[in-house]
């Protein structure tokens, strides 16, 4: 009797001893858990309160006069914090656009697919390569090797339809939505 | 009772705190009889320049944020003010300036000097790792500590560099909205870069806390490189180099002062007095020279890399793991050794080529069949070159140290050192600059190839097949001579 109650308390303390230790694991995993579901849902409001706050997403439309503009030239507006170029394009300029073979550019569009009117070229005057500012909308400007824009920082070339025809730039310059809201009025965004 | 031996004090007002904490035994422990090698050379003042140079910039710096505004409107202006109105105010910022520049010198020889004398070697692994993390907050905290004045060159280098970020695939352009807080560099990235300014600075203070502390576990490396054996190798701290360090940073902070006193603008650009204008790129921009060679690299890579070029970096990676980092090849292709090198070296070739020629139409090389575009790969490379510094105990596993006793490690280092100098020439020029009738990006290429040739090649190598010198018995004896 005796040995066999010795024998069943060796057993049960054996088996206690396991159960107890796998509770203490899953405790401490489930713990552990809820401690990172935790401070992910702590973390969560703060870093995105970085992102764009709203007033900063208000500022997301623009019209422009564009009335001003004859053939051949181009101004700048801000949209977003960042410049897009309007240009009024001659009939020369468009003809260079469109006379271009796509399957030999970097990044391969048409102009068809990059205008609205033949006429008005709208694009977002950031270089793809580390986002500086194309020159190129004044006469006096260099316009790099294919009559459109070139950027300074790291020689980037844009031909007349702002695609990227040289340089270090893997993208054409972004087109921004837009609609011509008259024949003289565009608005972007 | 605190725990360990205390020291004793004559004055009861410390004697009665220092029962109660230790701070007076641990100073005494740690900075006045705390055993240092005899042979130091005065490479081994610049930890405590280093020192100086962070307590110098946060008190600097702690001022100055009390006459700025972070605000992309009054930024600009509030630094003009502090320059012109704010009393002593062009001393404190011309000390903050010229700080960061010097703060890098130092820290600059501190590294060069721990390369040098093997200082990351075993077993100093760790004490290595912490200092170049102190090396990359600085380098966070310098960057955007530039943006603060919003002139030109803040708001174009900090949109140039940012704008690396985008180079990650799929999340990019995610995270640098989230840098920004908006669709380009602008008031909400300005508040936020102060407030990060701010608290990195003491982030470093922490990290520098453990770097000391693992410092004092191990103990200094020396110019032999070899451990102190006992009493006759060592020196106490104080007098001896507390003193020696005193001497060498009054004479560094004569050529600090000389800078803020007398050329308080030469080592900034020009440009940072245009106020910020988001509609104007600088022509030509240029990061501060401390970051110049990791720029060079940044810009080295030109070409987009593709299946064939990746293929073959793969094929020569395989041949430099089996034959070069271990001590027996174990590969079942080692046999074929030279065919893989052969088709490795084509390949890169042939990847190479197409991408440079699109017209001869090889299939898989267009730009958009890039598998890592040359943007990715220029982050990847600058980036790199600083995780090549975090392994190099485990790169360069040669037994002795100090380069004194390696020569062909010591020529291939200062050949590295040459070349990191070289790099940041050519970070400072124009990107399509020419040496005479060399383009320098060929040369920035070379130079990154000696940089990353130079960690996972030479020093491998070297770690299997440099004989070395015979080291010196103990430091007494190669100090004092046989006769001490």
């Amino acid at each position: 009797m005796t040995i066999a109650n010795q024998e069943l308390r060796t057993i049960m303390t054996a088996h206690t001893k396991d159960d107890e230790n796998a509770r203490r694991d899953f405790l401490q995993l489930t713990a552990g858990a809820m401690g990172v579901v935790g401070a992910a849902c702590v973390a969560t409001p703060l870093v995105n309160s970085l992102n764009p706050a709203k007033d900063t997403l208000a500022l997301a439309t623009i019209e422009v006069d564009v009335s001003d503009l004859k053939p051949g030239e181009a101004k700048t507006e801000m949209w977003q914090g960042k410049p897009v170029f309007i240009k009024h394009r001659t009939p020369k300029e468009i003809e260079e656009a469109e006379d271009v073979d796509v399957a030999t550019l970097r990044d391969k569009q048409p102009d068809s697919a990059r205008v609205q009117k033949p006429e008005w070229l709208v694009v977002i005057g950031v270089c793809t390569h580390l986002g500086c500012i194309p020159v190129g909308n004044k006469p006096t400007d260099a316009h790099g090797d294919y009559d459109g824009w070139f950027c300074p920082c790291h020689g980037s070339h844009y031909d007349t339809s702002g695609r990227v025809r040289k340089g270090p730039a893997p993208k054409n310059l972004a087109v921004p939505p837009y609609e011509f809201v008259s024949d003289t009025v565009i608005k972007i965004g | 009772m605190g725990s360990g031996e205390r020291a004793e004090f004559k004055n009861p007002v410390i004697g009665w705190i220092d029962e109660r904490l230790p701070l007076f035994t641990l100073m005494q422990k740690e900075y006045g009889v705390f055993p240092t090698p005899r042979n130091f050379n005065y490479f081994w003042n610049f930890g405590a320049i280093a020192m100086f140079m962070l307590v110098a910039m946060i008190v600097s710096g702690i001022v100055l944020a009390m006459h700025y505004t972070a605000d992309t409107e009054l930024a600009f202006d509030s630094v003009e003010r502090i320059m012109r109105d704010v009393n002593s105010g062009w001393l404190i910022r011309y000390i903050h300036m010229n700080g960061a520049s010097f703060f890098f010198v130092a820290v600059y020889i501190h590294i060069f000097r721990g390369m040098y004398y093997g200082s990351y070697k075993k077993p100093r692994e760790l004490l290595w790792i912490l200092g170049v993390l102190i090396f990359l907050l600085m380098m966070a905290t310098a960057f955007i500590g530039y943006v603060l004045p919003w002139g030109q060159m803040s708001l174009w280098g900090a949109t140039v560099i940012t704008n690396l970020f985008s180079a990650i695939p799929w999340v990019g352009d995610s995270i640098v909205t989230l840098l920004w807080g908006g669709f380009s560099v602008d008031n909400p990235t300005l508040t936020r870069f102060f407030a990060l300014h701010y608290l990195l600075p003491f982030v470093i203070f922490a990290v520098v806390f453990l770097h000391v502390w693992a410092l004092h576990i191990t103990g200094s490396n020396n110019p032999l490189g070899i451990e102190p054996k006992g009493p006759q190798d060592t020196l106490p701290f104080h007098p001896y180099y507390t003193m020696k360090d005193s001497f060498g940073l009054v004479l560094f902070v004569i050529l600090y002062a000389l800078f803020i006193f007398y050329a308080p603008d030469s080592l900034g650009h020009p440009d940072n007095y245009i106020p910020a204008d988001p509609l104007v790129t600088p022509p030509h921009i240029v990061p501060e020279w401390y970051f110049l060679p990791f720029y060079a690299i940044l810009r080295a890579i030109t070409f987009n890399m593709n299946i064939y070029f990746l293929a073959g970096i793969a094929g020569l990676f395989t041949l430099l793991v089996e034959f070069v980092w271990r001590e027996k090849p174990k590969m079942i292709a080692a046999p074929y050794a030279l065919p893989i090198l052969v088709a490795s070296l084509f390949l890169a070739a042939l990847g190479f080529i197409g991408d440079q020629y699109p017209t001869l139409g090889i299939p898989f090389t267009a730009a958009e069949d890039a598998l890592v575009s040359a943007k990715l790969g220029g982050v990847l490379a600058m980036f790199g070159a600083i995780v090549l510094l975090l392994v190099l105990p485990w790169l360069d596993t040669h037994p002795i140290r100090s380069a004194r006793f390696r020569p062909l490690f010591k020529w291939s280092f200062l050949l590295l050192f040459v070349v990191f100098v070289f790099l940041g020439y050519i970070g400072s020029q124009p990107a399509d600059a020419a040496f005479g009738p060399v383009p320098l990006s060929l040369l920035g290429l070379l130079c990154t190839g000696y940089y990353y040739g130079f960690f996972l090649v030479i020093l491998p190598f070297l770690s299997r097949f440099e004989k070395g010198r015979n080291l010196p018995k103990s430091i007494h004896e190669a100090v004092l001579g046989k006769g001490a």
